[in-house]
């Protein structure tokens, strides 16, 4: 029994525990996301934003969790009940466990797994799974229309991005996202991140990771002003507000994967003195901030998309252009010599 | 060792039972819903086996495109499921005569290599040496494209034939509707975008 207490007793309250923490983290952190979110969107539009609750509104996203928490939970007459709360925890779940595999700094990460990217890329391609179990739940014909939309846009910008994370693993050589940071560190600091030689891809993992997480002005899936607020019209109280963490954590595991991809992760910027005392995570986190400083400015001054024009860009020019960067580095990877061996 | 083996049977013993609620739920999105707990399943039995790759390439090849696009379709079929359940006892004797058929052949292949261990070294390509100690992404790699490079291009090129197929199937062409010419739209100047009209009170264009 002793034994059985080492090999497996002990591991697992250490998982727990650093799951525990990373999640207890990832929680507040989103919380001033959103509130991040809502300040810089008002910004834009000369307006001051939350603002009442705590100094200078610190505290309006915890006073929005407790007013969600409170509220009465309505489930309509029509709706399919078991899919229809199962929707909310899918999306929260998925949107949770991806973070398992983030290195927040070296060897700072739950589960070192080999095959991480793909990892990020199952989990982040389930999250269709949410919208589309609410939208067919709900039995109403907004949530439908809008769980319709949100399949196509997934799946289509899903497309793109594999094509990105291939061309990021090609010039690394590891799916590993550890390995991947490493492979990004050099003599020139911040030129040697990927953001340099791979530019058109990090632009285009942008504008996909936008679409993905279905932000502005992709977000043709609540277009409040054609489809109210799309799957999530029917849902009211902790299930609605399971749905905006959801989101809002998704759209963090997009910022952390732009930064491990194409901005060196941990790394700090310039390999000298001040700057590599300053710890991974802290580099982490503000290269984190400074992709979500730029995801909330888009959604501030882009105007929606039309649902054509978004298939056209996916398909018609993300596609042919990432799969030719494939190539292209590929080519140049085995004619010059170049493809890493590990 | 105890852990993995009961972690095995938990992980089967739910795919098997999601596998049977495919085809017993009364509700088809139901029944999908469940065949995509049982993908889910069958990619943790990948996991415990070591097989990594394959099992995450499970969830995002069949849980998060076709599974999406098959929900996506029975959701759309306005399904009456007491016309669905008529047919049942008559299709049920063909049904389990495949599926004993299959029973038996998996029982064959199974015992083929339990009566006879040597079995496994007479197979026209044997699996190469350096398996053992590389990942297994490196291992699939270095087979597929070397060893078997012809029929992973030609499984390459049937789905390609297949998905071409597809496209005429269902492609019209209609001449009579409007199309948008983008590097049209993109490409008008202000000059002839814009013109500017002197409108005078009362008059209107």
């Amino acid at each position: 029994m002793a034994e059985f207490l080492t090999t497996y007793g002990i591991p697992f309250a250490i998982i727990v525990g650093q799951g525990l923490a990373l999640l207890v983290g990832l929680l507040v952190f989103t919380a001033y996301v959103l509130l991040a979110d809502r300040k810089i969107w008002a910004a834009v539009q000369l307006r001051r934003g939350p603002n009442v609750v705590g100094a200078f509104g610190l505290l309006q996203s915890f006073a929005d969790l407790l007013k969600f928490v409170f509220k009465e939970l309505v489930i309509p007459a029509g709706a399919n009940k078991g899919v229809f709360m199962l929707a909310p925890l899918v999306t929260v779940t998925l949107a949770l466990s991806a973070w398992a595999v983030v290195p927040l700094a070296d060897g700072l990460v739950i589960s070192n797994l080999n095959v991480g990217i793909l990892y990020i890329l199952a989990f982040s391609s389930l999250g269709v799974y949410g919208v589309i179990m609410a939208g067919w739940a709900s039995n109403s014909k907004y949530p439908f229309l809008s769980a319709l939309r949100s399949a196509a846009q997934m799946v289509s910008y899903e497309v793109s991005i594999g094509f990105v994370l291939i061309t990021v693993l090609m010039t690394a050589g590891s799916l590993n996202l550890s390995d991947i940071v490493r492979a990004q560190d050099g003599h020139y600091g911040f030129l040697n991140w990927y953001w340099l030689i791979h530019f058109p891809m990090f632009i285009i993992f942008f504008i996909s990771a936008l679409a993905e997480t279905n932000r502005p002005p992709f977000d043709l899936v609540e277009a409040e002003s054609e489809l109210v607020a799309g799957f999530m019209v029917e849902y009211s109280s902790t299930p609605y507000m399971m749905f905006m963490l959801g989101e809002y954590v998704s759209i963090i595991l997009m910022c952390a994967m732009t930064t491990i991809l194409f901005l060196g992760g941990w790394l700090p910027p310039v390999n000298v003195a001040p700057f590599t005392w300053v710890p991974g995570l802290v580099w982490f986190v503000l290269k984190l901030s400074f992709v979500f400083f730029m995801f909330a400015m888009v959604k501030a001054f882009v105007p929606r998309y039309r649902y054509d024009q978004l298939m056209r860009l996916g398909w018609k020019v993300f596609l042919p252009f990432s799969l030719f960067w494939v190539v292209l580095t590929a080519g140049v990877l085995v004619g010059f010599g170049l493809v890493p061996h590990h | 060792m105890i852990v993995s083996a009961i972690a095995f049977y938990v992980f089967s013993a739910i795919a098997v039972a999601a596998g049977f609620m495919v085809i017993a739920s009364r509700n088809p999105v139901h029944s999908v819903l469940f065949l995509i707990l049982t993908f889910f399943n069958a990619a943790a039995l990948f996991v415990l086996m070591g097989a990594e790759f394959i099992a995450l390439i499970l969830v995002i090849v069949y849980v998060g495109a076709v599974a999406v696009l098959f929900l996506f379709v029975v959701m759309m079929l306005d399904i009456d499921f007491v016309e669905l359940r008529q047919g049942f006892l008559q299709y049920l004797p063909i049904g389990g005569l495949v599926g004993i058929i299959l029973l038996i052949e998996l029982f064959l292949v199974g015992a083929a290599w339990v009566i006879s261990p040597e079995a496994a070294h007479v197979v026209a390509a044997p699996v190469p040496a350096f398996i053992d100690h590389v990942t297994n992404t490196r291992a699939l790699g270095r087979v597929l494209y070397t060893q078997y490079m012809y029929l992973f291009q030609s499984a390459g090129l049937i789905l390609l034939v297949a998905m071409v197929g597809a496209i005429v199937l269902t492609l019209r062409h209609r001449p009579d509707i409007k199309r948008q010419v983008i590097w049209k739209q993109v490409g008008r100047s202000r000059s002839e975008g814009v013109e500017y009209k002197d409108v005078k009170p009362g008059q209107g264009l």
